[in-house]
Formats: C-alpha cells, structure tokens, sequence
C-alpha cells in the first residue's frame, strides 16, 4: 500500500522537460507556491514525472496514529483529536514518507471526501468515518491525470478543499471536519477538454510540455524506459545516486528558502510584469515571487535575481492571463513577450 | 504482403507479448474474419492466459473490482470481488463495441495498461492486484465520428482494419502455439540496438506518427518479432516490420521525399488533395518539426528502409483521408470518442437525488444510512433467528440504492453554408458568430460540432467537442466557394443529432444558409431536385422534434430559406445586416439556456 512499495521510474532519469522538472521541483521545495498543472502531447511522461517526484521528497513528521498525518509542532493545522491530545501531552511523531496520492478517473466521490465505514456500518452497525483520499494527501501531494476529464461534481468538490485546506464532510448522517492541505498536480491533453476557470486558478504553475523533435532525445527516451521496464530494480539502483543528489539540493532548498532575500528591485520587476500582462489579482504576483524564490533557493543563489524571475515567468503566468477563449496565439508568447518588453532581450 | 496475412501476423506478435504490445484496436464490422482472427487468437496463446470479453458498458466494479455485496452481507465483513481485468492477468480482455467506451471507462483502463496492476481504492476496500493484460479493442464503428477514445488507442500497438477483408478470407496463423511458447521465453533476452532504434525513431518522426508511446510500442514489437525468428538480436527486417504494423497506420504526414521511394499510394494521394483545401491540419502541425528533424540526422540505410517499408504500408487513401479534418482525426488524436455522459453510467454520476430501493446491480451506490434505516424495524423479528449477537441483521430487500441526477448536457451542431453564393457575402460574420458562440459553449461547458457545406458534400468539420482550440482551428480551415449541397448537410446534421441523443445528449442544429440549394445528395447539380430533397430532410427535423434554428444569410430575407425553415419545424431568423455580434446575440436567445 505504500507508494515506494512499486519500482517507479527515477526522475533524474526523465530527458529533458526542463521546464516541467522546475516546476515540480519549485513546488517540492516551497509547497506554498501551489499546484502544478502540466499539459501536453500524449506519451511525454507527464504522469511519469509525478509519480517518481515522490522519491524526491525528504521525509516528515507525523503524529502517530493519526489519520491525517498531522504534523506534530503546528497546532493550527491539527485535527481535532490531535489537538485535544496535544492539549495533554506531548504528541508522539515518528518520520513519514511525504504521501503522493494519486487520484484516479474511476474513484467514486466516497473515497474521495471519505465515507461511512462500510464494514463497521454494516457488521455491527456503529457509525464510523473512514477517511477517504483528500485525508492520505494531507500534507503531501494529490495528482489527478487527465484532470480535464474529471467529473464536474469531483472538481466542485476540490476547488472548495483547495482552496480551504480543509474537508468538510456532512452525509451519511456523519459530520467530520479534518485539515487537507496538499499541493495539487493535475496533467492531461488540451485536445480532451479545457479546464474550468476556478480549478486553473488553484494551480499555482502551469507547464506546457511538448513532444520532443530532436531524434536523439526520442532515441534516449524510449531506450531508458525500455530498460526500466526490462529490469527495474537495477535501472532504479542506476539512477539512484542522481535522485538522492537532487533530494539533498530539495532539502537544502527547503531549509534557506526563508533566508533567501527578494531585492526591492526584483519585487518591482515582478509587479511591473504582471501589470503588463493585466493578470487578475495578486495572487499571479505572489506565485511569481514565491516560486523565484524557490528556485533561487534550490539553485543555492544568496538572493532571487531577475533570470530566476524570467525562468518560472511563464510557468507562474500564463494561466493567469485575462483571456479571449478563442485567442489561439498562446499565452506563452504573451508572457514572453512582456518579458522581452520588461527586462529587454 | 496482403492484409489477411498481416492480421495473422499481428495475432502472433500480440500473443507473444500481449502485455508489452498494449494491444490491437481490430475495426471491423461483425464478419467471419474478426471471429477466425479471435480464435486464433485464443489458439496462439498459452492455455493458462485468460481471454476474457468484456461489454464496453461495464461498469467500473466489475471492470476494476469491487465489493462483492452479496458475499459481505454473509460473511459480516468486507469481501472484495475481483475485477475483469485483474482476472485477466497474463492474458488477453476483448472489449466489444469499444468505440463507444467512455472516455472514463477507457482512462480507467489506460491506468491499468500503464501500471500493470489494479490500484484503486474503491467502496471501502483497497484494490491492489497484478493485471498485465494486452486490449483487444472491437471497433464496429461505422459513422466516422464515433472512434476509440485517443489516450487508449495511444497505448495499443495495431490498428487492424477489417472492412477491407473479404467475406471468405481465411486466416492462416504463420506460427503456431508451440512458436509462440518459445518466442516468450526468448523475449527477455532480445535486445533491442540503438541502430534499430533509432530508425524506428527516424521513421516514426518522418510518419509523423503519433506520441512516443506509440516508438516505444514499435520498439517492443521489433523485439517481439525477433523473438519469433528465434533471436536474441534484433535485425533490420524485425524493424521493418514493427514500423510497417505500428507505425504505417498511423501516419498523418508524407514523408519527405528524399526519404524514400515515392509509393504508389502516396501519389494517389497526392493528386486527390489538389481539388482539397491546402493547410491540412495534420500536415501544418507536424511537417515543421519533421523537417526541422530529418535535417540533422544523417541519412543512414537502416531508417531508410524501416521509413521505405513503412511508408508502402500506409494503407492507400489514408492521407487522403487525413487531409479531410473529419476523417483524420481517426488515426491522429482519436478526439472526442464517447464523452459525454452516457446513458447507461446515469446511475453513478452526477448529484445524489433521493434513493430507491434494490440491489446494487452495475455501478450504482449502495446508501449505506437508508439501508440500515430500512432495516432497522427488522432487527427484532430476524433476531430470532440468528445465532450470534450484537449484529445488524441485513436482507437483500433492505438495500437502498442512491440515485443520481446527471446534467444534461447540450450540443449545438453548428451547419454553416460555405457555398458560393453564400460564401459572398456572409461567410466571415458566420465565422465570426459561430466563434462567439463557442466562447459562450465554452464557459457553460457545452459541447459543439461544426458541419461545413459546399461543393458536392457536407463534412464534419469539427466532431462534438468542448476543447476550444480545435473547434477555431476547423473554422478557420473552412473555405468557401462551390455549390450548396444542403440535403446532405441536413442529412449530417440530423446524424449527428441522433448520436448526441443517444449518448443522452440535447442536440441543437443551427443552420446558417441561403436555402439556395443546388446540389443533390448524389453530388449532381439541379436546383429542382435538389431543392425536393432539402424540404424532406428538413422533414425529418421536425419528425425527430430537433431543436432547430435557421439563420437566413442571404441579402435580403428569402422565401426559400423560411419554406425551409417551416418544414424543419425551425425558428427562422432573417438576417439581412447582422454582423458577428448581432448573429451571436440572436442564437443565444434563441437557444434555451440549460
């Protein structure tokens, strides 16, 4: 049942997608910034890259026995049990693995939110809360493939708990409150449906990611996933030492990411930049600042600087963007163009 | 090679690893040949491998697994039933009808191609059980615009086509069971070179075909094939087998020539679509990077022939087809197959309204708080007969089932007149209107189609979709000019009306025309004959009670467009000076608001 029980791919072993690497890499080092939503062609490994990211998260502290993994030093965000226990005495932790929790298409809104305890209901009739998948993600991830072909009653359900951090659960005659903070990934194909406005805003980065056209790049793709799959165990082994490198640069990154200084000058740029681009409120801004933080961070820099803002800009804007439906010109180029406009060539 | 051969052949292939080839998408109407084909299918695997069928409306419990309700109700504790595809483990699932799977459904079953395991938690049991299976997708579709959900069809290495096979072929498998058996356990020993690879990369690239999945796919069916031959190395001819089964049939470009020989099926090709609009979309998109591609390898003989070979087995007309935006969308993304909410998956989506009483058949939910309502009164009177204590006592009656109300959802089929005379004067503000109105679908989340008419025949320029950037690419492509073949445009409209019925769909047409027609079904010329024909499709709007809307685009309002219009039981609406906006605004009136 746990998610390292299965060989996944390593993540260092992924060609190329650079831009989709930063992103989740941004996101494991400052949580805060906000999901990552990727798009793109079909077979790119968009699915791959998520699930080998768990592999890359440090471990964290838990209370044990507790459903939702609180975290031990932060009462606020405690469940209620937890809260009260803590009230006592001090709560027991021990080292977790950061729950990456996929959420597939054919999950049934119970196990989402959580549900009667089927088996206790029904043997000896006791009303119990069985946590569903919003609890396992609790301080970890929740990746959604095809995020577009999601049922609308199902993306209701997470914008609210997105952006509440919290699952409120009144049926089944059961009424259950319990925190759900996780970062959400969703990926999928723009010829199956556009997303909905309100879950696009709940990402924090935005990844465009294409096939690649470079032969040896496809070349090295297939050949790599042809040995992962001929025998996993020592293609994970091969790969490991890259991945436990990229760990301890998340981790460090994680631990100055407080320390990082964001110039005064930065901060202008960044505000100049998203009123070119009139994006809607200042939340574009903040993801800006934040994920250059993050990256700043990660890339061991004393200081976010303006190219540190110019790699995550696209990402952070460009579903931000106050657009026409039909406009087609990407807001990519958009965002690109502004750059050039703000900082010059 | 003939295509009665290459059907066996693939059998071999899939049976060798059915797992690793993904699977085969076999589209064919019921015929003698799929039946022998599946036979032989069952004849070339291991015994043990279960070859399992499966109706394309299953419903996720018995596809995935589940609670087994029965069985939990007796033994007081939860008991998990084993799903179709765990139970095919090792083997093969034939999904009947699979053009009409879900997109749901399908990317339930992708999940489980790619992990190779059942991993869900479902109904308070957590499902995990191996399920490496290869698909055998049964594609009996006949109108073009239904087709296999894309992201599955990206993960099954064949397209078998049928329809071309005669009544009396008779499959001959060149190998038998025991070739098989020896293949298999060969195959993890073949090695694929990066010389083989990278042909098969070079020529997917130049084909244009598809994503890398589908490379890798090619890849394994090279190994598959050598393993066959009984080697553990690959040779050139296993690549040019795997680029001429995987990659030919999904090509969407011509190769560039320096590529390889010119075969006779591309020069057909070539001459069909100098009467057809140029910017094929397929072309545009993909010529660019396989230019940008093919410029920096260096010719090398491998790639030449996979590319020479595969390009001979693109199936004749293809490109041809391609190039015509309904049609070509087949091979390239798949698109819009079944997405809607379809009737038989009522009972699961949607919101809860209310409960009725029965036993959880299919997908529907059991309600868990009004089933042990319905037996609480019970309690007492089946306490005499049981044994033990301290237990709910549950019969089937009791169950309660929760009911779900779905949206209907709503198409707007969009049939736009790009005919000469129409073409003139109104063409760009249909354009124009037809965009607003998609921005409007668009953030109610609808669904529209966009069906062009002029010359000789109507074609589906965009089918049923929500995604926004496909319905302005179609558009865009419309051209106008030609005669107005306006039976045949009701004709599809009415179609494809009926198909969004079916999928529980509202289906809306909104049809902008002059109402000059003057090109009958058969593609002749005649206003007279053409004009009787047009009133009695329009006929059959009324008869189907379609919602329907006339847009009159000709100068000044026209008897024929209103006569039209009064037979289709349609709204009419002249609009001698709208311009897009205008146009818009009086289809957003017009069309009830869901």
């Amino acid at each position: 049942m746990r998610p390292d029980a299965r060989q996944v791919f390593p993540f260092s072993a992924i060609v190329a997608q650079n831009e989709m690497k930063l992103a989740l890499i941004g996101a494991a080092v400052d949580p805060t910034i906000g999901g990552v939503l990727v798009f793109g062609d079909r077979g790119t490994g968009k699915s791959t890259a998520v699930r080998a990211l768990a592999a890359l998260l440090p471990p964290m502290r838990a209370v044990i026995g507790c459903r939702y993994a609180c975290d031990p030093t932060v009462s606020d965000s405690m469940c209620e049990e937890c809260r009260a226990k803590s009230a006592e005495t001090p709560l027991k932790s021990r080292l977790v693995s950061v729950p990456v929790v996929d959420m597939p298409l054919g999950v049934t809104e119970d196990r989402v939110v959580g549900a009667l305890d089927l088996e206790r209901a029904l043997s000896q009739g006791i009303k119990a809360f069985e946590p569903g998948l919003l609890a396992r993600a609790n301080r970890g991830f929740l990746y959604i493939d095809e995020v577009n072909l999601l049922e609308d009653h199902l993306v209701d359900l997470l914008i609210d708990v997105a952006a509440s951090g919290e699952n409120v659960v009144e049926r089944e005659g059961l009424s259950v409150r319990h925190p759900s903070r996780f970062v959400l990934v969703g990926s999928g194909n723009p010829e199956e449906g556009e997303l909905r406005p309100q879950l696009l805003d709940r990402f924090g980065l935005s990844v465009e990611i294409k096939t690649p056209t470079e032969i040896n790049e496809r070349v090295e793709v297939i050949k790599r996933r042809d040995e992962f799959e001929r025998d996993k165990a020592e293609f994970v082994a091969k790969w490991g030492k890259r991945d436990q490198a990229l760990r301890r640069r998340i981790v460090a990154g994680r631990k100055r990411l407080l320390d990082i200084e964001v110039p005064e000058a930065v901060m202008e740029s960044a505000a100049k930049l998203c009123m070119q681009l009139g994006t809607d409120g200042l939340r574009a801004e903040l993801t800006l600042i934040r994920a250059a933080r993050a990256l700043a961070s990660f890339e061991q820099a004393d200081a976010v600087a303006v190219s540190h803002l110019r790699q995550v800009a696209a990402p952070a804007l460009r579903h931000r963007l106050r657009r026409d439906p039909l406009d087609e010109s990407g807001s990519s180029a958009r965002v690109d163009r502004a750059l050039h406009e703000t900082f010059g060539p | 090679m003939s295509a009665s051969s290459d059907a066996a052949l693939v059998a071999s292939l899939f049976a060798v690893d059915p797992a690793g080839a993904g699977g085969v998408c076999l589209r064919s109407p019921v015929h003698p040949a799929r039946d022998q084909w599946l036979h032989m299918l069952r004849d070339l695997l291991p015994p043990a491998a279960p070859l399992r069928r499966v109706p394309f409306n299953i419903a996720d419990g018995r596809l995935l697994g589940g609670l087994d309700l029965a069985a939990t109700l007796k033994a007081n504790r939860p008991i998990a039933e084993c799903g179709a595809l765990a139970a095919a483990d090792g083997g093969v699932v034939v999904v009947s009808m699979a053009e009409r799977l879900t997109s749901h459904t399908a990317a339930c079953l992708c999940a489980v191609l790619d992990a190779g395991e059942v991993n869900l938690p479902r109904e308070g049991v957590f499902i995990r059980s191996p399920a490496r299976v290869g698909v055998v997708a049964l594609d009996e579709s006949v109108w073009e615009e239904e087709f296999i959900p894309g992201p599955l069809l990206d993960r099954l290495a064949f397209l078998l086509d049928f329809n071309v096979l005669s009544v009396r072929t008779v499959l001959v498998p060149p190998y038998d069971a025991e070739h098989i058996l020896a293949a298999r356990a060969l195959l993890p020993r073949v090695r694929v070179d990066s010389r083989n690879l990278t042909a098969l990369c070079a020529t997917a690239m130049a084909l244009g075909a598809g994503s890398l999945r589908v490379t890798l796919l090619a890849a394994r069916i090279a190994a598959a094939a050598a393993a066959l031959g009984g080697r553990t190395e690959l040779r050139e001819e296993d690549a040019v087998l795997a680029g001429r089964l995987v990659l030919a049939p999904r090509a969407t470009i011509a190769p560039a020539p320096e590529a390889g020989n010119p075969s006779k099926d591309r020069g057909d090709s070539r001459s069909d679509d100098q009467t057809e609009d140029p910017a094929p979309r397929a072309a545009a998109g993909d010529a660019g990077k396989s230019h940008g591609g093919s410029a920096e390898i260096t010719p090398d003989d491998a790639e030449n022939v996979v590319l020479a070979a595969s390009q001979a087995a693109i199936p004749s007309g293809l490109l041809a087809r391609l190039r015509t935006p309904g049609l070509g969308r087949l091979v390239r993304s798949g698109g819009a197959g079944g997405r809607a909410g379809a009737p038989q998956n009522a009972a699961m989506r949607g919101r809860p309204c209310g409960v009725h009483s029965g036993v959880t058949r299919g997908d529907a939910r059991l309600n868990v708080i009004e089933t042990l309502r319905a037996a609480a009164p019970w309690q007492r009177l089946r306490g005499r007969q049981r044994q033990h204590n301290s237990r709910m006592l549950i019969a089937p009656e009791d169950l309660r089932v929760t009911r779900f109300r779905a949206r209907a959802r709503t198409l707007t089929i969009f049939a736009v007149d790009a005919s000469g005379s129409s073409a003139l004067h109104r063409l760009a503000e249909a354009k124009g209107a037809v965009e607003l109105l998609l921005a409007e679908c668009y953030i109610r989340r609808d669904q529209v189609a966009v069906i062009g008419f002029r010359g000789r025949a109507a074609e589906i320029l965009l089918p049923p979709t929500r995604s926004l950037v496909r319905a302005k690419r179609s558009l865009a492509e419309l051209a106008g000019g030609g005669g107005t073949p306006l039976a045949a445009a009701i004709d599809s409209a009415v179609r494809m009306a009926h198909q969004a019925q079916r999928r529980g769909q509202t289906p809306t047409i909104v049809m902008l025309t002059d109402g000059r027609a003057n090109v009958a079904r058969d593609g002749t010329g005649g206003r007279e004959a053409a004009w009787t024909e047009a009133l009695r499709a329009g006929a059959v709007i009324r008869a189907a009670r379609i919602m329907a809307l006339l847009l009159d685009t000709s100068p000044r309002p026209n008897k024929a467009a209103k006569d039209l219009a009064h037979n289709m039981n349609a709204r009419y609406l002249p609009l001698p000076f709208a311009d897009a906006r205008v146009l818009s605004d009086v289809v957003r009136a017009n069309i009830a608001p869901c």
